[in-house]
């Protein structure tokens, strides 16, 4: 899988981190911010079109019978425009929530509540985000029936899989287009395809492919699309979610009150939140593919620069089908939260177990096949607008430095050099 | 996870890392843990023939807290007889690193550690006495 990782040339377009980097980057003292897929930093242009909404242009964009909601209604709809744009959608489509989490539940809740007298099958995937997961076990307990369909190694899911679940019961199909944790891309297309034609609609979470990847819901047969601010550079607090006209969707909305948002979410919209997210969609649209370049020089640099001074360093998920700002190893014999304390000048995650509450390694890794030992093992790497070339090269040292260290006063790591299968030993489950 | 000031002291700077020679006669190793569990201990002690542990040597892979508490755990097990070694507790060891509810496993890991590391050696020591006999 290794024939991808080339380090080409530097992309012209590198300069854009340095010239953003005076508001946009890292305090000089704090650690370098390597967890995109968490969230991000505001770029600058977004907060600069934001600022006007809170005190200047204050109104209340339902306002229906003075200037001051007039012109926040403008910004709210230009917004609104600019979303639908990124996705190929109308912007009668678009229908602003509190963030990819709110859209989900609105999507996957909305729907099967609409549509229950006739089908209760809902699919998703063993390695959607647990906003997704929780959502389909909370419809279980209402009565509905969920299928959630295994991954391949890969971390992609087997469309004949997916074509054999479907029911003439199935409403719903819910898949993700890029994960959180792996940024695997799934086949969004064929998938669409699939759906469409057996009359099942398509729910896609997008908060960590707008901006990262073309999308198009005419294209890719999408009827439904969740989208985040806080992942595109945009504010926290904000979200839409993408609803087809044409075949129309119907949803059971979730909140209820003064019927704004075409009666699927009511609540008076928060002007700047929603100028921020339409205005980091414009950005995120302009420059694309400029971005996409740059990342994937600075991530390959980054992969290049790691498994060229470390052997047994694993990649999770699939290289190819993967967005450039993404990721994941797994350093063999080296537990990931004791990495993380050790590399404390890289602000980064892992899918260890004692990073989490529940003490389980990660479950999307789990569900690629990852055996658990390197499940814990795991460190996710998400770079992005503000990662910086210098970033990646003192990423790339301190990384090796620590993993070196800890690989020397493990047990494991002794017993893989003696040629030792960790395997064969009978460990003492605790 | 906010650690307290002294297991990033231990963590940062491990006290007794490294290894004794596990064939030899005056040694005993304790391997405990899963690595699917996220943590192995491997604790050895070199004990003289007056039974006070003389060296002790650790080798954790797991998170922060494993790592002090092996790295504790050698520290007070050096000098001490194998009987008072044998009474260390996990509670002594969760107490002083003041380990957060979720990490009190890796303190009763080194306890583990160290009782097996004992046993170990008095296997080893039963053994040489059979055949002495």
């Amino acid at each position: 899988m290794s024939t991808a990782i080339e380090t080409g040339k530097k992309p012209a377009e590198s300069k854009l981190a340095d010239k953003l980097s005076e508001r946009g980057r890292n305090r000089p003292s704090a650690p370098i911010y390597l967890d995109y897929q968490a969230t991000t930093p505001m770029d600058p242009r977004v907060l600069d079109a934001m600022m006007p909404y809170f005190i200047e242009k204050f109104g209340n964009p339902h306002s229906r019978n003075h200037a001051y909601g007039w012109e926040a209604e403008e910004a709210v709809e230009k917004a609104r425009a600019q979303i639908a744009h990124i996705i190929g959608a109308d912007e009668r489509e678009i229908v602003f929530t509190s963030g990819a989490t709110e859209s989900n539940n609105l999507a996957i809740q909305g729907v099967a509540h609409f549509y229950k007298d006739r089908k209760n099958h809902i699919i998703t995937a063993v390695t959607e985000h647990k906003c997704v997961l929780d959502t389909c076990r909370h419809l279980e307990q209402e009565g509905f029936k969920v299928t959630y369909l295994p991954v391949k190694e890969n971390g992609l899911i087997d469309l004949d899989v997916l074509k054999a679940a479907i029911t003439d019961k199935t409403v719903l199909l819910s898949v993700m287009a890029v994960n959180n944790e792996i940024g695997v891309i799934q086949p969004m297309k064929e998938i669409g395809e699939i759906c469409r034609s057996r009359g099942v609609f398509f729910h896609t979470d997008c908060a960590q492919a707008v901006g990262k990847i073309p999308l198009d819901v005419d294209e890719m047969k999408i009827d439904l699309m969740s989208i985040s601010g806080h992942k595109i550079y945009g504010p926290k607090g904000v979200g839409a979610l993408y609803v087809r006209r044409k075949p129309r969707v119907r949803l059971q909305a979730l909140i209820h009150g003064g019927g704004q948002e075409r009666g699927m979410r009511s609540g008076t919209l928060a002007t700047p939140l929603c100028v921020g997210l339409g205005e980091a969609c414009a950005i995120a649209e302009r420059e694309m593919g400029a971005e996409a370049e740059r990342l994937r020089y600075l991530r390959d640099r980054l992969y290049k620069g790691i498994t060229e001074k470390l052997t047994h360093v694993y990649l999770n998920g699939d290289l190819d089908q993967r967005i450039p700002g993404n990721l994941n190893l797994s350093f063999s014999c080296v537990e990931g939260e004791s990495l993380m304390m050790a590399i404390k000048n890289l602000s980064v995650s892992s899918g260890s177990a004692c990073t989490s509450a529940s003490l389980e390694p990660s479950y999307v890794l789990r569900a690629l096949g990852v055996e658990e030992e390197l499940a814990h093992t795991s460190l996710r790497l998400g770079i992005g607008r503000f990662t910086t070339e210098q970033d990646i090269d003192y990423a790339i040292e301190e990384i090796v430095a620590h993993v070196q260290k800890l690989r020397d006063m493990s047990p494991l790591w002794d017993m893989v050099q003696e040629g030792i299968d960790l395997k064969t030993i009978k460990w003492a489950a605790h | 996870m906010a650690y307290s000031d002294k297991v990033i002291d231990h963590y940062e700077n491990p006290r007794n890392v490294g290894a004794l020679d596990k064939g030899a006669e005056d040694v005993g190793t304790g391997l405990v843990g899963a690595p699917a569990c996220g943590d192995v201990m491997k604790l050895q002690i070199k004990v003289g023939s007056d039974g006070v542990i003389q060296d002790a040597k650790f080798k954790t892979f797991g998170c922060g807290s494993a790592i002090a508490s092996s790295s504790l755990a050698t520290e007070w097990v050096k000098g001490k007889t194998l009987d008072e070694a044998a009474k260390l507790k996990n509670t002594d060891i969760a107490q002083h690193l003041s380990l957060p509810p979720v990490k009190i496993h890796c303190s009763v890991l080194a306890e583990d550690a160290v009782k097996a590391a004992i046993e170990d050696y008095k296997a080893k020591l039963a053994k040489k006495q059979k055949a002495a006999d």
